[in-house]
C-alpha cells in the first residue's frame, strides 16, 4: 500500500518536475512546481515528519510560490516563442543524465551510515515531531536559529532597498 | 517495502530536472523556480536520512534551508524586478552590463 502511494507520488513528483523545466509559460511552471512541493509534502508525511510537511506545504507552496507568481502576473510575461534546436540543450541535456549516472551509481553502491542517534518512531509518536523539533532547535542549535533570524532581517531590507524606484 | 535508497533516487532525479532546466532555460524567474526544485531535492535526502539514522539534525538542516530559500526569494525576485525596470526584460541573454 505505501509502496503504490510513493511510486505514485514519485511519478506524479517526477513528470511536474520535469514540465517546469518545459513549459512555455512561466504560469504553467510555477503551478507545476506547486504540484511537485506538494508531492514532497506528502513524502515528508510518509517519512513520520509531518511538521516538515506543514512547513513545506506553507513556506514554499504558499509564500514563496505566491510571491513568484506576483512576480510573474507584475513583469506580465508571455510565452516564449518556439525556439530551435540548440547546442545548450544537448549540452544541458548530457550534463544533467551523467549527473544521474554518477549520482545513481554512488548511491547503489554505499551504504548510508553514520552515528545512529535514539529517534525512533516510537520516540515521535510519544512525544510528537514538532516538540522533537522545537527542542532541539532551542538547544543544540540556538546560535544557528538567531543567526537565520538575522538573514531574514537582512533579506528584507535588502528586498526593500532593491526595489525601490531610485537606488 | 520503500527504503532510504528510494527516496535518494528519486532525489537523484528531481535535482537533475532542476539541473537541466537551470542549465536549458533563459527567462530569469524559471531558472529560479529551478533551483527552488534542487534545494527541495537535497531537503528529500535529508529527511530520509535522518529517518534512517533516527537522528534529529538532518530535519533542522532542511530548517535552516527553508529559510535560506526564503530569503533567496526575497532578494532575488526584488533583483529581477530592479533588471526588469532597466531593461525591459528578463532573459538571461541580456545579462551582460558587468562584461566588456
Amino acid at each position: 500500500m505505501l509502496s503504490i502511494l510513493f511510486y505514485l507520488f514519485a511519478t506524479v513528483a517526477i513528470f511536474s518536475a520535469f514540465y517546469v523545466t518545459k513549459a512555455r509559460s512561466p504560469v504553467n511552471s510555477a503551478l507545476c512546481l506547486v504540484t511537485t512541493f506538494i508531492c514532497f509534502a506528502v513524502f515528508y508525511i510518509m517519512l513520520d515528519a509531518p511538521f516538515m510537511a506543514a512547513i513545506q506545504i506553507m513556506v514554499y507552496a504558499g509564500a514563496i510560490m505566491v510571491l513568484i507568481v506576483f512576480v510573474i502576473m507584475l513583469l506580465n510575461l508571455g510565452t516564449v516563442a518556439k525556439k530551435r534546436y540548440t547546442h545548450g540543450l544537448a549540452w544541458g541535456g548530457a550534463l544533467s543524465i551523467l549527473m544521474l549516472l554518477v549520482t545513481n551509481f554512488f548511491i547503489r553502491r554505499s551504504i548510508p551510515t553514520g552515528t545512529v542517534g535514539d529517534v525512533t518512531t516510537q520516540t515521535i509518536h510519544n512525544y510528537g515531531h514538532t516538540e522533537l523539533i522545537g527542542r532541539a532547535l532551542f538547544t543544540d542549535f540556538l546560535l544557528p536559529f538567531e543567526i537565520a533570524s538575522i538573514l531574514l532581517l537582512v533579506a528584507i531590507i535588502g528586498a526593500v532597498i532593491l526595489s525601490k524606484r531610485e537606488v | 517495502m520503500i527504503t532510504v535508497y528510494h527516496y535518494m533516487i528519486l532525489s537523484a532525479i528531481i535535482f537533475s530536472i532542476g539541473t537541466f532546466g537551470v542549465l536549458t532555460r533563459k527567462n530569469a524567474i524559471v531558472i529560479f523556480m529551478c533551483i527552488e526544485l534542487m534545494l527541495n531535492a537535497v531537503n528529500l535526502t535529508f529527511i530520509a536520512l535522518s529517518r534512517h539514522l533516527q537522528n534529529m539534525d538532518g530535519q533542522i538542516f532542511v530548517f535552516f534551508v527553508m529559510t535560506v530559500a526564503a530569503a533567496e526569494a526575497a532578494v532575488g525576485l526584488a533583483l529581477i524586478i530592479a533588471f526588469y525596470r532597466n531593461r525591459e526584460s528578463i532573459d538571461t541573454d541580456d545579462f551582460n552590463m558587468l562584461k566588456w
